[in-house]
């Protein structure tokens, strides 16, 4: 099963060396475990564009769709036998990077 | 059989097989909605027939079977329209009867999924109360003052969380038990309170289903992990709690305080059930967890015949032990009440005082600073804070009590 641990920044700043090697040590650990399927940083919202294409044509505007204070900065993909085993890798994913995860199963 | 005793052999293979049913059926079909659902079907079926056909002489098994079949028939009819292959694999399930112990390591899963962290706590309470303790979404709805609706929506919600994040279905690993085992406590101790210190202006000021069901089920957690020191000292808490239920509420609905309660009306036998947990607990030389202290602090005072022959400065003591594991300001506060006992009210109102940050949106804070207060002659202040206890509880019997304390004082001050 997999599932998606997001990211979520409550400030601005940007990760630190410190906190980007964690996050490098902590990838190589679940790759090692057979449970990294992907991971990646986000730019930041004010980089978004947001498309609608459910009508005649589609229709690009900038920005976010929702605004707000926190918001995503990167994710995990991460494949585990149940919540029990996501919540203990995303926890440490949390420790690593010193940022909120959200944990949600892929369907 | 009389129609009577078949009913009566139906509650009673409720209270006893209810959780053992859901859990073992749980396991077999990985889904607690289709559990739930078939152990009530079971039930439903018992309450037709067993009165015209006699109980069957294995309850338990009956109903297992029975539910059985019904989960395997619901599923037959879902998958109809869409999983042929469960169905087969199901059809062709005959695994033998599971050994008694498996059984009891069962109703252990249910708890913990149940009462597991990533539910929200009204959540793991609610669920914990229908699938193991097998109270109907109704009852729960009453005993928390929610539409039953609302709370059959949380239920739903829950079992869809469970399902959809793949929440497992098993016991902790060795690891995580010690804090899992403490979130299952927090559980049944939340249930335990909300039936001790009920809340609300229409409910009775304390509700012994509840006081009761959290017991029943802390007996059953303890009866699975008997070694476990957290849960013999819940038992014991809850137990020595209980004891002083019928004390505790005068007969015109108003809060009895420890001090003035009759303690020949304590119930002797859970007073003993209580201090026997706590003794077999010191035996161990293990160092107690929060439950444990609490519990012996309680056995402090069931162990005094008169109020003035309780052993303050061990509870004292005991109080040094918990805050040095729990820094809540609830614990430093209740110490101070112990303290004025030993030291004096001036020394312990010192103490409540620093409190005050932290504590000012809690009733027995200011229920403390005005028996403090009171004691030293500072009506006024103390009538002040009175005011401000009786604004901010909750409970009938203590609102009545507050009020009478409060209008005891002389107009004078």
């Amino acid at each position: 099963m997999q599932y998606l641990v997001s990211v979520i920044n409550d400030s601005s700043d940007l990760a630190t060396q410190e906190e980007m090697a964690a996050i490098d040590a902590f990838n190589d650990r679940i790759k090692a475990a057979g449970h990294w399927v992907f991971a990646a940083g986000l730019g930041s919202p004010d980089a978004a564009t947001v498309i609608d294409n459910r009508g005649d044509e589609p229709l690009f505007s900038d920005g976010p769709f929702v605004e707000s204070k926190e918001y995503l900065v990167g994710f995990w993909i991460m494949e585990a036998a149940d919540l029990d085993v996501a919540l203990k890798l995303a926890a440490e994913g949390s420790k690593a990077c010193n940022r909120k995860v959200e944990v949600r199963p892929i369907l | 059989m009389s129609a009577v005793d078949a009913r009566a052999a139906v509650t009673r293979a409720h209270r006893e097989e209810w959780a053992r049913v859901v859990a073992s059926l749980t396991r077999r079909f990985g889904d607690l909605d289709i559990a739930e659902d078939a152990a009530a079907e079971a039930f439903a079926t018992a309450v037709e027939q067993w009165p015209a056909r006699g109980v069957p002489p294995n309850p338990g098994a009956w109903l297992t079977t029975t539910a059985n079949r019904k989960a395997i028939d619901r599923i037959r009819r879902e998958s109809k329209r869409d999983d042929k292959q469960r169905e087969a694999q199901l059809l062709y399930d005959d695994e033998p009867p599971e050994p008694l112990g498996a059984i009891e390591d069962d109703r252990l899963r249910l708890i913990f999924t149940c009462c597991h962290p990533a539910l929200a706590m009204q959540t793991r309470v609610a669920l914990t109360l229908r699938m193991v303790g097998g109270l109907t979404v109704a009852e729960i709805a009453r005993a928390f003052l929610v539409q039953e609706t609302a709370m059959e929506r949380r239920i739903t919600r829950a079992k869809a969380k469970i399902k959809a994040a793949r929440i497992p279905y098993r016991v902790p690993s060795a690891e995580d038990l010690p804090t899992r085992i403490s979130g299952v406590l927090a559980v049944l101790y939340l249930v335990f309170n909300e039936g001790y210190l009920a809340t609300g202006a229409g409910t009775d000021p304390v509700r012994q289903d509840l006081t009761a069901e959290a017991i029943r089920l802390t007996r059953l957690v303890r009866a699975l992990m008997p070694a476990d020191g957290e849960v013999a000292g819940l038992l014991a808490l809850m137990l020595l709690i209980e004891a002083r239920r019928t004390a505790r509420v005068s007969a015109s609905g108003e809060l009895v305080a420890l001090d003035e309660q009759d303690r020949a009306a304590w119930d002797a036998s859970l007073v003993a059930e209580g201090h026997r947990l706590v003794r077999e607990r010191l035996a161990t030389g293990m160092p107690p967890g929060r439950y444990q202290i609490l519990a012996a602090i309680n056995a402090v005072h069931t162990s005094a015949r008169d109020v003035r022959d309780t052993d303050w400065a061990q509870i004292v003591a005991l109080y040094d032990q918990l805050a040095r594991l729990d820094r809540s300001p609830i614990v430093a506060l209740n110490r101070a009440i112990a303290v004025a006992e030993l030291d004096g009210p001036e020394v312990a109102l010192a103490a409540v005082d620093r409190l005050e940050d932290s504590l000012a949106g809690y009733h027995a804070y200011h229920t403390t600073r005005a028996e403090l207060l009171r004691r030293l002659g500072r009506g006024r202040e103390s009538r002040a804070a009175y005011d401000r206890a009786i604004e901010l509880a909750g409970n009938t019997a203590e609102t009545a009590y507050l009020t009478r304390r409060r209008d005891q004082l002389g107009v004078r001050d």
